[in-house]
C-alpha cells in the first residue's frame, strides 16, 4: 500500500506528470462531449480525424517553441519568430510563384534555401543585437517583430500570394507512413536539437549561460557565442514553421502568417516547465505544451464554444494549467488536508542555477 | 563614444522600421505643395486611408488614385498605418492647406467629433468612405460612402433560400465568421440569419470565427467536418476563409461546390477563380473600387449640391456562370 503511494508520489513528482494529466483531461472532455472525437479513420491511404489534425496543426508551434526553449533557457526571449515565419513563407512562396513550373523540386529547394538563408541572417541580426551590442532581448527582438511584419508585407506587396505547387504543399499537407509529414519534420527537428544539446555538453552550457552568464564566462564558456547561436537556431526553426504555415493553405499572407505565434510559443515553453528566468530547459515539456495549446484551440471548435466566449474559455484553461503546474500552488492545496506533509517546493521555485 | 556605438544599430533598426512600415507614407510628401484651392480651378481632395493591411485595401487605394487622375481632381493622399492619431494629424494638415474636400476611411468608429468640428468650422465638407463614425452630430460630415455589410449577408442568404427551396430534408449550414466583434462579421451574420429565416429547413448548426484568414478558415472547417457528419452548406464571411475551407473539404474526401454548397463574400481574384472553377457556388461582392463614386461625390459637395447621407458602393453578386464572364476583366 505504502509502496504504491510512494510510487505514485514519484510519478506525480515527475515534471511531465501534470502537463500529461492536463492533456489527457482535455482529450477526455472532448470525448465526453462528442464520443467520436478520438476516432481516427483511414482515408485515401492516410489517417484522418481530430487527433491527426491536432498533431499536424501543432507542428509549426512545436518548431517555434523548440527554438524559443533554447532562447529562454539563456535568459532571453525571441519576440520576432512570428515575423520570421511570415518572411520565410513569403519569400518561398514568392519565388515559387514566379517559376514557370511550380511543381519542380529544384525550384522548391531553391526557394526553401533562399528563405532559410534570409531567416538565418535575421536570426544573426537578433543575435548581434543581444549578444554583441547587449540590448535587452525583449527590446532587440521587438524591433524585428515590428519591422519584420512590414518586410513580409513589402515582399508580398500587401497581397496574398497564392501558389499551386504540389511539392511545397507537401510540407504542410503531405503524408508519410499514413501520418502528416509536418509532424515528422517537427519530430525530426526535436530529435536533432535534443541530440545536439543532450548528447554533448552544449545543453548544459546553454543552461549555465542562462543560470549565470558572467560566471559561465569566467569558467571559460563563451557566453556571447552561445547567446548568438540560440537566436540563429530560433530563427531557423521559425523559418521551417513558416514553410508549414504557408504550405498548409498554399498561400503566403504577410499580414497574418504566424501572427502571435511567439506568444503561444512562450506559453508552450512555460507549460513545459522551463523558467522564463532562464536556466534548465525541457524540450519534451515544450512539445507537450504545444500539443496542449493546439488541443485547446481545437476543443473550442469541436465543442462549438461561441467565438465571443472562446477567448475567456482559453484564458481560464491556461490559468488552470499554469496553476496546476506550479509546485507552490499544489503544495498549498495539499497542505490544507491534514495528515499530508507539505511538498518540498524550495528547489522548484527558485531560478535553477547551474554551478558555474 | 560608447553610447554612440550602442545606439547606432538602434537608429538603423528604427530606420528599417520606418522604411518597411512606412513606404506607403511617402505619399505624405505631396501634401506639402501648393495652397488648397489651386489657381487652375482644380478641386483638391485630401484623402486619408486606413493603411495597406490587405489586398482589398490596396485595390481600394489604387481605385481612389486612378479615379482622381481620371476625374482631374488633385489628390493629396495619406496612409494612416492603422493609427487614429495619424489620421487626425492628416485631416488637420488638410484643413490648414485649405483643401476643397476631405475624405477618409476612419480607422476606428469613435473620437472624431473634435477634428470633424474643426473641418466644419473651416467650411470644408467631409466624406466618409468604407467605414462609418459614431458621431451623434450627423452634420459633421456630408455623406458616408461604403458597402452595406448587412445587405451582403442578406443577398447571400436570399440566394441560398432560392437555391434550396425544393429541399425536403433539413439543410445543415456551417458559418465561418470574420474577426469577432468587427462590423463586417456582425452585420454579415445578421443579414444572412434574417434572410434564411424565410425557410425553417435552413439551419445553422455551427458558427465559429476564422478571423478572416485562410489558415483560420481551414482549421475551423476541419473541426466542423469532424464534428458534423452532414454539412450541406458553408457560408464564409469572406473569400479567404472560404478558400482555406476548400482545402479542408477536399482533404475530408468531399467535393466542394457539389457535396457542400459554398457561399462567400468579397469577390477577390482567388475567390472569383474558385467560383469560375465550380468550387464556390455564390459570391456577394464587397467592392473596394469606390474611387469613381467618391470623385463624383467630391465634385457634387464642392459645388454645394445636396447628397444623400448614406450612399452604398455599387456592388453586385456572382454565380458560377457570371464569374466565368467577369473574371478576365477583374481588376483585383
Amino acid at each position: 500500500m505504502s509502496e504504491w503511494k510512494s510510487r505514485f508520489r514519484a510519478l506525480a513528482g515527475h515534471r511531465l506528470f501534470w502537463p500529461v494529466v492536463v492533456l489527457a483531461v482535455m482529450l477526455l472532455a472532448n470525448t465526453v462531449y462528442r464520443p467520436g472525437f478520438l476516432a481516427v479513420q483511414m482515408r485515401d491511404g492516410h489517417l484522418y480525424g481530430s487527433l491527426v489534425d491536432i498533431l499536424r496543426l501543432s507542428a509549426p508551434l512545436i518548431l517555434v517553441a523548440l527554438g524559443m526553449t533554447l532562447v529562454i533557457s539563456t535568459g532571453g526571449i525571441d519576440l520576432s519568430v512570428g515575423s520570421v515565419c511570415a518572411i520565410s513563407g513569403a519569400v518561398a512562396c514568392l519565388y515559387i510563384s514566379k517559376q514557370p513550373d511550380q511543381d519542380s523540386l529544384g525550384a522548391m529547394f531553391t526557394a526553401l534555401a533562399m528563405a532559410l538563408g534570409l531567416a538565418l541572417v535575421l536570426g544573426a541580426w537578433n543575435g548581434v543585437l543581444v549578444a554583441v551590442i547587449g540590448i535587452q532581448p525583449i527590446i532587440a527582438t521587438l524591433i524585428l517583430m515590428v519591422a519584420g511584419r512590414g518586410l513580409a508585407q513589402l515582399i508580398t506587396e500587401g497581397q496574398i500570394i497564392t501558389i499551386n505547387a504540389d511539392p511545397y504543399r507537401a510540407i504542410g499537407l503531405g503524408h508519410f507512413l499514413t501520418l502528416p509529414l509536418a509532424i515528422f519534420i517537427a519530430l525530426g527537428a526535436a530529435l536533432l536539437i535534443a541530440a545536439i544539446t543532450r548528447r554533448s555538453a552544449l545543453g548544459m552550457i546553454i543552461e549555465s549561460v542562462g543560470g549565470n552568464a558572467e560566471a559561465s564566462r569566467l569558467a571559460g564558456i563563451r557566453s556571447g557565442r552561445i547567446t548568438f547561436l540560440v537566436y540563429v537556431v530560433s530563427a531557423a526553426c521559425a523559418a521551417v514553421a513558416g514553410f508549414m504555415i504557408t504550405a498548409n493553405v498554399s498561400s503566403a499572407d504577410g499580414n497574418t502568417a504566424g501572427l502571435w505565434i511567439e506568444l503561444d510559443a512562450i506559453l508552450a515553453v512555460v507549460i513545459g516547465g522551463t523558467s522564463l528566468a532562464g536556466g534548465r530547459f525541457f524540450l519534451s515539456g515544450t512539445i507537450l505544451g504545444a500539443l496542449i495549446i493546439q488541443t485547446l484551440t481545437t476543443s473550442v471548435y469541436a465543442m462549438s464554444i461561441s467565438p465571443q466566449t472562446a477567448l475567456l474559455f482559453k484564458a481560464v484553461v491556461v490559468i488552470a494549467v499554469c496553476l496546476i503546474n506550479a509546485p507552490a500552488f499544489r503544495a498549498k492545496l495539499v497542505r490544507r488536508k491534514p495528515g499530508l506533509p507539505p511538498a518540498d517546493v524550495s528547489g522548484d521555485q527558485r531560478k535553477e542555477r547551474v554551478p558555474a | 563614444m560608447k553610447s554612440t556605438r550602442k545606439f547606432g544599430p538602434v537608429v538603423a533598426a528604427l530606420a528599417a522600421v520606418l522604411l518597411t512600415g512606412g513606404l506607403a507614407a511617402c505619399g505624405n510628401s505631396d501634401t506639402g505643395g501648393g495652397s488648397g484651392t489651386a489657381d487652375d480651378g482644380k478641386i483638391v481632395l485630401g484623402f486619408s486611408q486606413v493603411g495597406a493591411e490587405s489586398g482589398w485595401r490596396t485595390a481600394n487605394t489604387t481605385s481612389v488614385k486612378d479615379a482622381a487622375a481620371e476625374a482631374g481632381i488633385e489628390l493629396k493622399f495619406d496612409d494612416a498605418q492603422q493609427k487614429q492619431e495619424n489620421q487626425i494629424k492628416a485631416i488637420r494638415n488638410y484643413i490648414q492647406q485649405k483643401v476643397d474636400v476631405i475624405a477618409f476611411s476612419p480607422v476606428v468608429e469613435s473620437g472624431w467629433d473634435t477634428v470633424l468640428k474643426e473641418a466644419k468650422d473651416a467650411g470644408i465638407p467631409v466624406i466618409l468612405t468604407d467605414r462609418a463614425v459614431d458621431s451623434a452630430d450627423k452634420s459633421l460630415y456630408k455623406t458616408f460612402l461604403g458597402s452595406d455589410f448587412v445587405k451582403e449577408g442578406k443577398l447571400s442568404g436570399e440566394w441560398l433560400v432560392e437555391n434550396k427551396k425544393s429541399a425536403t430534408a433539413e439543410v445543415n449550414i456551417v458559418e465561418l465568421q470574420g474577426t469577432t466583434g468587427s462590423a463586417p462579421a456582425n452585420d454579415r451574420k445578421k443579414g444572412f440569419a434574417e434572410a434564411i429565416a424565410a425557410n425553417p429547413k435552413l439551419k445553422i448548426i455551427a458558427s465559429q470565427s476564422g478571423d478572416f484568414t485562410r489558415a483560420g478558415g481551414k482549421q475551423v472547417m476541419e473541426q466542423f467536418l469532424n464534428s458534423n457528419p452532414k454539412i450541406d452548406v458553408l457560408f464564409a464571411h469572406n473569400d479567404d476563409m472560404g478558400l482555406g475551407a476548400l482545402e479542408a473539404i477536399t482533404a475530408a474526401g468531399k467535393v466542394p461546390g457539389k457535396d457542400i454548397t459554398i457561399i462567400t463574400i468579397d469577390a477577390v481574384k482567388d475567390g472569383m477563380k474558385a467560383l469560375a472553377d465550380g468550387k464556390f457556388n455564390f459570391i456577394a461582392e464587397c467592392s473596394p473600387l469606390l474611387g469613381p463614386q467618391l470623385m463624383d461625390l467630391a465634385k457634387k459637395v464642392h459645388a454645394g449640391e445636396e447628397v444623400p447621407a448614406r450612399i452604398e458602393t455599387e456592388e453586385t453578386t456572382f454565380t458560377q456562370e457570371q464569374a466565368k464572364e467577369a473574371l478576365p476583366t477583374r481588376k483585383y
